[in-house]
């Protein structure tokens, strides 16, 4: 019945298979990232024309945008695997969401910076307390909630169930915490890009803004393949397969 | 034959942490204590005038007993895992997120109750209208066991760890947020007059979902963090 699912898949979730995998992946992902990178900073910098009214500030929308989905893509990202590392008890999936956490806290906090960098000159404050920088901002609470809870236990394997654990209710809370504090107060502007239907933006400036949204995705690939590999190393450190491999790179 | 051993359990249960928490009657006054000190030193800081302290009464009071219930929720499980009983929880025939629940329902009772009835007097103190008050109890009878129930959760998430104070306060802050947020705002709106219903209802709602799936969070929670 699962004859279409291929069967390196499955054995992705071994460790020593996965770190091979991402020793293979992550130059690769690293190498395009940086070369989307340079071409959509490019074309949002020097090709992209300046906005009729917001003139040149509105180009930190280049940054500020990308890091906004990745800091929700992560979370998903980290929620999903929390799960399968709960019900199936995969070790992968547990290392994959605790990896996570920390990218996701550190594109959450660029776009918290990137927006108020913003904020300044088109609403005149470095802060205001809005629906959306305040969603964004418990965001990144909730990062931090699941690093420091991650770090709280003295075995790392429990310590990432219970953050995981913690991730899922995360899941469940953000939809509430983003609907309550659009009740609460809105200043930001509604969404520009639109998935379904057209979107509110010139052509050339959308391009680069996508460009840079592949570049953060194929970033966070590479960052997390080399951030996972490192500590499949520390969590296996008395398995065989580590051995045979350190005494492999020890060897001339 | 097992029904009525369930109440039985539950009743013990509840029994056994009330009577707990009466002969360390103090640590009940603590809470209350902190409340009143708090709300004290409003005034001190922002100045004395009436319509200043009138406008953010409720908000303070709200604050002030959320922070005064993040004090107690530590302990809430702490004596249970120093001596053990809380493994004799989790071995127990009974289900444990029902037992959980008793637990959790003995923390409010003991913990919440008491800072609600001062809540008057707090709210007073910082001149809030007479007319407000009742609203703004509802809003606290609503709040703070969706409180309570929330912070179990977590403490039994962080029932295996040493150090949990501060990362306790990091943890409930995005949970608790709504649940300030609708409270405050039915205090806010019945302060000017106008229909308040509709947050408390969104207050009652949640409550009614946390009754239901907390105690089930707290007892995976729990099982999560004490499988060493």
């Amino acid at each position: 019945m699962t004859h279409w699912i291929p069967l390196w898949l499955h054995r992705l979730s071994s460790p020593p298979t996965f770190y091979r995998f991402a020793g293979a992946v992550w130059p690769w992902a690293m190498g395009l990232a940086l070369l989307a990178g340079a071409i959509g900073l490019y074309g949002a910098l020097v090709l992209a024309p300046p906005d009729y009214q917001q003139g040149d500030a509105y180009r930190i929308i280049f940054i500020h945008v990308p890091s906004a989905w990745m800091s929700m893509f992560i979370y998903a990202v980290m929620g999903v695997a929390s799960f399968v590392a709960l019900v199936w008890r995969i070790k992968l999936a547990e290392v994959v969401a605790m990896q996570s956490a920390p990218i996701g806290a550190a594109f959450t906090f660029i776009t918290l910076v990137t927006g108020s960098l913003w904020g300044k000159p088109m609403w005149g404050t470095w802060w205001t307390w809005d629906a959306r920088l305040t969603s964004e901002l418990v965001l990144l609470f909730l990062y931090l909630g699941v690093i420091g809870l991650y770090h709280a236990f003295e075995d790392r394997r429990q310590g990432a169930r219970a953050a995981g654990f913690l991730a899922i209710i995360g899941v469940i809370n953000v939809p509430i915490v983003h609907f309550s504090v659009n009740w609460w107060n809105t200043l930001h502007q509604g969404s520009t890009i639109n998935v379904f239907g057209a979107s509110k933006i010139a052509a050339d400036m959308l391009w680069p803004l996508l460009v840079l949204t592949l570049a953060t995705k194929l970033y966070y690939v590479a960052s997390l393949c080399r951030r996972v590999r490192t500590d499949l190393l520390a969590l296996e450190g008395g398995k065989d397969w580590v051995r045979t491999l350190a005494a492999r790179e020890a060897a001339p | 034959m097992n029904h009525p051993r369930l109440i039985h359990a539950c009743k013990a249960m509840l029994w056994r942490d009330l009577t707990l928490a009466w002969r360390r009657r103090g640590d009940i006054a603590m809470p209350v204590l902190y409340a009143l000190i708090v709300t004290m030193l409003f005034p001190f800081a922002l100045g004395p005038e009436d319509t200043l302290l009138q406008r953010i009464a409720g908000g303070i009071v709200l604050v002030t007993v959320l922070l005064a219930m993040l004090l107690t929720l530590d302990a809430m499980f702490s004596s249970d895992i120093e001596d053990g009983s809380l493994e004799q929880l989790v071995l127990s025939p009974q289900p444990l997120a029902l037992l959980l629940g008793m637990k959790i329902l003995a923390h409010w009772l003991t913990t919440a109750l008491p800072l609600i009835v001062i809540a008057p007097l707090l709210a007073a103190m910082l001149h809030l209208p007479n007319a407000v008050i009742p609203i703004l109890l509802l809003a606290l009878l609503l709040a703070t066991p969706l409180l309570s129930l929330l912070g179990a959760v977590l403490v039994a998430l962080t029932a295996g760890t040493r150090r949990s104070g501060m990362l306790l306060a990091l943890m409930l802050l995005p949970l608790c947020m709504p649940a300030v947020i609708f409270a405050a705002g039915a205090v806010a709106a019945a302060q000017q007059g106008l229909p308040w219903l509709a947050p408390i209802a969104w207050l009652a709602a949640a409550l009614v979902l946390a009754v239901v799936l907390a105690p089930l969070a707290c007892a995976a929670a729990l099982r999560i963090a004490l499988d060493a």
